[in-house]
């Protein structure tokens, strides 16, 4: 009991020591605690951004329009019939028919295979019904099922293409989001560890006498871990408010954008989950780059 | 308490600082080491305190063989010497109080008995006064008592002390002096390395002579 109080009193001692040794110099350590909090900020803020993306493509995905292509036999009153019943579901916001006779006309006048239509003795083209949806994607699942179980269906093509290639994008920029960040991760390290490496040139002396009079290299070794993990959450806590300052400022014409599509997709900010994940990783790059910092620097000195 | 055999020591870059030293201190004695300029004294107490290593011989401390004392075991080996420094080492940003209790925070001390053993070496030196102030406020004799009062705070069977009374007047050293004897009446053993012949042929304790890295005159026989 009274070894972990003596412990614990230990620790607490030395984190308000190192945030004292940060408050000391305050223009020193900010400047430092900022280009942590942009090494932070800047990935965690891309990837709110490719997030919101990702999460606005899928309420997209509702509003594809597809396409059903009916049986060859399907005569033009059963599918006007079929249109009407489609666009009575309260799952379709839309249902056209697209008249088989219209879709040669069309066909012929664009394809440049008019003349070999001409050999065929028979429109070869289907009627097909245009449907949007008025739902979320998970609706759109069933609607899509039932209209293929339709007897009248030949095939339901879903018009997602250009979603796939946004997809594939956003994937893309996942990726690159997630190789900034490791690297930016990396250079918090190093910034951390050359900040730490001078503190400990500074404090040469005093690190010295402190051997000289028999403390360990764990003694020595734990204001500096601290004042690494202070300078990581520090940075975590700055690199936060840079992003909802950040959201704040582009939440707006975001909105408008939206309206403009018809959308009423809303900007997802930073939540308390991903901000305690921002201290953390930043206590911890602090920790670990202190951890580097102390392990290559403190062995160097010895009293002489 | 400290027992050299044939030991001998060459910086990596120098000549030889020591050639074959033998002696030993006993458990609660006190002796001056002498000698001219370079003849190895401090080189002596270093090998005492693992700040140096010997290159040839054996150096015992408290029964412990240095040899024996790996690297990462030196700072609890340390916690058994109280080291007193000519230029006294102190932390110029913590006051008197903090610089005293280093080495009872090392030792992780509880408050209370921290507080207790700091104010007591404080008072032992004559500086309680001066608990709240700071190093360089204070003059050069004080400074060397808070030096001294750290060296002893934790207790130390053994006390060393290179040059302690290096740049202080006559008055003040012979005041120095006296606070170690103080020390070894109460069973501290000490081992004080000085110029001083004047000084302390003025007081009774033993004498080391180095000369030239080697130990002369009858204190030279070998333990
Ligand atoms: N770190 C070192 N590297 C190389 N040579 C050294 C080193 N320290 C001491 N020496 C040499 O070892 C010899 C003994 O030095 P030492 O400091 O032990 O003498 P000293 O008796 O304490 O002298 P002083 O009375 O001037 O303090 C000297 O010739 C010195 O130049
Ligand atoms: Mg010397």
């Amino acid at each position: 009991m009274d070894t972990i109080a003596r412990y614990l009193s230990l620790h607490v001692e030395n984190m308000t020591g190192a945030v004292v040794r940060v408050a000391d110099r305050p223009l020193g350590s900010l400047m430092t605690i900022l280009v942590i909090a942009i090494a932070l900020a800047v990935p965690a803020g891309l990837r709110v951004m490719v997030d919101n993306a990702r999460a606005l493509s899928g309420t997209w995905q509702g509003a594809a329009d597809f396409t059903v292509y009916l049986e060859m036999a399907v005569d033009d009153p059963a599918a006007e019939d079929l249109a009407l019943q489609i666009r009575q579901r309260n799952d379709v916001e839309r249902a056209e028919l697209l008249d088989r006779s219209d879709a040669l006309v069309e066909f012929r006048a664009y394809s440049g295979f008019g003349e070999a239509l001409d050999l065929l003795a028979e429109n070869p083209l289907p009627h097909a019904i245009i449907v949007r949806p008025a739902g979320t994607s998970a609706d759109l699942d069933q609607l899509v099922e039932d209209l293929d179980a339709l007897e009248e269906t030949a095939l339901v093509q879903l018009d997602t293409e250009w979603l796939e290639r946004l997809r594939a994008i956003l994937e893309l920029a996942r990726r690159v989001v997630d190789v900034t960040t490791v690297l930016l991760g990396l250079a918090v390290i190093v910034v951390i560890g050359n900040t730490i490496r001078l503190e400990i040139g500074n404090r040469r002396e005093e690190i010295e006498i402190i051997k000289l009079v028999g403390g360990s290299d764990g003694y020595i070794r734990r204001p500096f871990l601290y004042l690494g993990l202070c300078y990581g959450v520090g940075a975590g806590i700055l690199a936060a408010l840079i992003i909802v300052l950040g959201l704040g400022l582009v939440a707006s014409p975001a909105r408008a954008l939206m309206e403009l599509y018809g959308s009423d997709y809303r900007l997802a900010g930073l939540s308390l989950a991903d901000m305690a994940w921002l201290l953390g990783v930043g206590g911890f790059l602090g920790w670990a780059g202190a951890g580097i910092a102390v392990a290559r620097h403190l062995r160097e000195i010895e009293p002489s | 308490m400290i027992r050299f055999e044939n030991v001998r020591k060459r910086y990596p870059a120098g000549r030889e600082a020591l050639r074959g030293v033998s002696f030993r201190l006993e458990r609660g004695e006190m002796a001056f080491l002498t000698g001219p300029s370079g003849a190895g004294k401090s080189t002596l107490l270093k090998l005492v305190a693992l700040i140096e290593r010997p290159t040839r011989g054996t150096v015992l401390v408290a029964s412990q063989n240095t040899a024996r004392v790996p690297r990462r075991r030196i700072p609890q080996f340390r916690r058994q010497i109280g080291i007193v420094f000519q230029d006294h080492k102190l932390l110029h940003d913590r006051t008197v109080f903090d610089n005293v209790a280093l080495p009872l925070m090392i030792s992780s001390l509880r408050r209370r008995e921290l507080r207790g053993r700091v104010r007591a070496a404080l008072d032992q030196v004559g500086l309680l006064r001066y608990e709240n102030q700071f190093p360089l406020s204070l003059s050069s004799g004080e400074q060397q008592r808070v030096g001294i009062a750290r060296a002893v705070a934790s207790r130390p069977q053994l006390v060393i002390a290179d040059e302690p009374t290096g740049n202080l007047d006559p008055g003040l050293s012979l005041e120095i002096m006296r606070l170690f004897g103080r020390f070894n009446d109460v069973g501290t053993t000490v081992l004080i390395a000085t110029h001083d012949l004047e000084l302390i042929s003025r007081m009774g304790y033993r004498r080391l002579y180095l000369e030239a890295g080697s130990m002369a005159g009858p204190a030279a026989v070998p333990g």
